[in-house]
């Protein structure tokens, strides 16, 4: 057998997971990419003595996942895969990164998360790609931005306002989270730490986080605590969603859009505070259950928040979206096309913008999507103008669940005790955060303690997706490009 | 064109009218108020329990500059310590933000940050500060933009963030300082111009919080740097920052 079969949180027995030889590991992921599946991971764990390569793909049409692995040494090299899968080459480079494995023949074998100038001069500085030749100019920014954002680098290669390459630098937010989960074993603080992994994802963390830990304690939360969770995570993609709108209509000088939509966000965002006391939902996500509920009298106040949002946010988005300057700006600009965004595999709300349809909540759906069968929403010009549409459509939608949800809304246990976790095992943790596909794999030892987490942010599959984005587009463009993505830093960093 | 005029009405005046005397929702966990005799368990597991190690004993006292408000020990210690709806929690030393069952709100309200006439000279009329992200999640940086938007208007009292350093007078940092954005924060640092005010956001600024044990983090340069502000929160409400600079500016 080359790879066993397993579905979102399902626990498994590390053994029971094939190691194949190297070169045959690689072939079987090269065909299974080829023949439709998506990779999901691709990971290290160390050992005493070996280092066990994994590799995580998803068939989105039947809802499975599948996992196979390989044993190297450290120092090791082996042929790479990215030639073949272009969407690995994010993944090999942190593997070289990390544990020293060599993927021999990757193009564009860089330091991720190290290598910036200043920091370890033993360190070989990261070498940026040079375009050379008459009036070609080249505009570095960062890793301070203009605005109250988090920091990275970028570097355009330009020919005057053309740009034919942007390079994207990240590494300065690396906390080393993953080392975290691993040195402090208490629940507690392994719950606040997923938390803080991206700030603008709490809920869309916590919960994937959470619910690992919870498929491998065997605990099954109670069904009020599935919904109270999907609520919560609606409201963070309507949040997030309507500053967004916000922030692309400020980028475009589009003042009243900018107003109008931070001040609905405002309102979401207190929604949430209302019910655990946090505007982004810190508090909320516990291992065994949730810490807070929604009051019958919240109900009610949220069904006609609801309602009164759901209406303003369509006439700010029909007075948005047919504004002539608006959508000059926005239309034909930044394009990613969907054989691209596909073969760089990207996810999210960013990869449905450019026609590919994937959402978690109805490929591999878990807690209340099981139940309530979600449509996937796609736009096919994968441009500005379908990244920001498609927010508009996907508020619409979540507020559609959340009254929908908050129906169902009935008595029911809030919170399990944590039991021992599963040993020696591995679970595969997805939820469809606001930005797209959060992965988290755990792996525990014998002594039933996280040994290795692998967290994947919707952010790592996307960013190069803003390069190609870029492409050929002025370069004034590129704050508009970059908020229709509002890709995470430290989210990538970890 | 019609709907442009519907949506403008439809929006309205959504400005807080009075940033001074505002709160945030109910549930908002604001100042810690301690009173050690309610709680007649083993304040030693309590203390254990805390994820950033915030609550010390003898006499019990919650390090505001550590904790993330995360209210778990309110709810273990059966509201022993309690955090209340309100939005003062800034101080000007680092020691101020220890608080035990003796500190007041309202006396630690009046007292943690004072104003300075000279600082009022300078910066009172208009005060542009700068943002660094140094490691910071995006929380406090989210909170520190939406002090600039239209609900909480920070500019009407003239203070706003600047796209660079050199148009700023101080420096708003946010995140536990990795080491890769350490030598970035230390440029922005020196490129303002003196005098300057330097304020740390948020718990990961000001002691590392769920972060303080990675080996990924410099703090060290903050050694060299005067810190003339704390706002602790995780992240801080808007009108926790918003008051906090009022306070320090002495502007009522």
């Amino acid at each position: 057998m080359n790879c066993i079969e397993l579905r979102n949180l399902q626990p498994i027995q590390l053994q029971e997971i094939p190691c194949l030889k190297v070169n045959d590991f690689r072939d079987e992921l090269i065909k299974k990419i080829k023949s439709g599946n998506r990779l999901i991971q691709l990971f290290c764990d160390k050992n005493s003595e070996n280092i066990v390569i994994y590799a995580i793909t998803a068939d989105d049409n039947v809802a499975k996942l599948s996992i196979n692995s390989t044993e190297l040494m450290p120092n090791d090299i082996y042929q790479s895969i990215t030639p073949e899968i272009p969407s690995a080459h994010l993944f090999e480079r942190e593997i070289y990164e990390q544990y020293g494995i060599k993927p021999e023949g990757h193009p564009w074998l860089k330091p991720l998360k190290k290598g910036i100038a200043g920091i370890d001069n033993t360190e070989t500085p990261y070498e940026f790609f040079f375009m050379a030749g008459d009036e070609i100019h080249e505009v570095g920014v960062g890793p301070v931005h203009a605005g109250i954002i988090e920091p990275g680098y970028f570097r355009f290669s330009c020919h005057g306002e053309k740009v034919y390459h942007l390079e994207i630098k990240l590494g300065f937010q690396h906390r080393g989270v993953e080392e975290l989960f691993i040195k402090n074993n208490s629940p507690i603080y392994l719950e606040k730490l997923s938390e803080s992994i991206a700030g603008d994802t709490v809920i869309g963390h916590s919960g994937t986080f959470v619910s690992a830990i919870e498929s491998l304690a065997g605990i099954s939360v109670s069904y009020r605590v599935k919904l109270i969770r999907a609520i919560a995570l609606e409201l963070e993609r309507i949040a997030v969603h309507l500053g967004d709108l916000s922030a692309l209509s400020a980028d475009i000088a589009y003042l009243t859009g900018n107003a109008v939509f931070s001040a609905l966000r405002t309102k979401v965002i207190n929604t949430t505070m209302a019910i655990c006391g946090n505007r982004f939902g810190r508090g909320l996500n516990k291992i065994g259950g949730v810490d807070y509920y929604i009051t019958l009298e919240q109900t009610d106040g949220l069904l006609m928040m609801l309602s009164k949002l759901d209406d303003e946010t369509a006439l700010a988005s029909e007075v948005l979206f047919s504004s002539a300057s608006v959508l000059e700006r926005f239309e034909k600009t930044g394009i990613v096309e969907s054989e691209v965004a596909k073969e760089i595999g990207m996810v999210g709300q960013a990869a449905r913008a450019s026609g590919i349809s994937i959402d978690i909540r109805s490929d591999h759906p878990s807690g209340v999507y099981e139940y309530f069968p979600h449509y996937k929403l796609t736009l096919n010009s994968g441009d500005v103008f379908a990244r920001a549409y498609i927010r508009f459509v996907e508020i619409q939608q979540s507020i559609k669940i959340i009254k929908e949800q908050l129906k169902n809304l009935s008595g029911g246990v809030l919170k399990h005790e944590l039991t021992e976790l599963m040993k020696e095992s591995l679970v595969v943790s997805l939820t469809e955060g606001w930005r797209g596909e959060i992965a988290h794999t755990i792996i525990t030892g014998k002594d039933g303690k996280i040994k290795r987490i692998k967290i994947k942010d919707p952010s790592f599959n996307n960013w190069f997706g803003l390069s190609i984005a870029m492409r050929n587009e002025a370069i004034s463009d590129f704050p508009i490009c970059n908020k229709s993505f509002n890709l995470s830093y430290c989210g990538f960093d970890l | 064109m019609l709907d442009l005029f519907k949506l403008i009405m439809q929006h309205g005046f959504q400005a807080i009218h009075d940033i001074r005397s505002a709160r945030p929702v109910n549930k908002h966990r604001g100042f810690p108020v301690i009173n050690e005799a309610k709680y007649t368990g083993n304040w030693q597991d309590i203390i254990e329990y805390c994820p950033t190690k915030a609550i010390t004993k003898n006499p019990v006292a919650v390090d505001m500059g550590r904790c993330i408000f995360c209210g778990e020990c309110e709810k273990r210690s059966i509201g022993a310590i309690k955090f209340i709806n309100e939005v003062k929690l800034a101080a000007v030393n680092r020691e101020e933000l220890i608080i035990t069952s003796d500190i007041e709100f309202t006396k630690y309200s009046k007292e943690a940050v004072k104003a300075k006439k000279e600082i009022y000279k300078l910066f009172g009329h208009s005060l542009k500060l700068r943002q660094v992200s140094a490691g910071g999640c995006n929380g406090c940086e989210m909170e520190l933009a939406a002090c600039s938007n239209v609900n909480f208007d920070m500019g009407r009292f003239g203070i706003e963030f600047t796209a660079s350093p050199r148009h700023a007078d101080g420096i708003v940092f946010t995140g536990p300082v990795s080491k890769n954005m350490a030598p970035a924060l230390l440029d922005a640092y020196l490129s303002v111009s003196d005098p300057k005010i330097i304020i740390a956001v948020g718990t990961c600024a000001i002691s590392g919080g769920l972060f303080v044990e990675s080996e990924q983090l410099n703090r060290g340069i903050l050694a060299g740097i005067k810190i003339d502000l704390f706002v602790p929160g995780c992240p801080p409400h808007p009108l926790v920052f918003i008051n906090a600079v009022l306070d320090l500016l002495g502007i009522k």
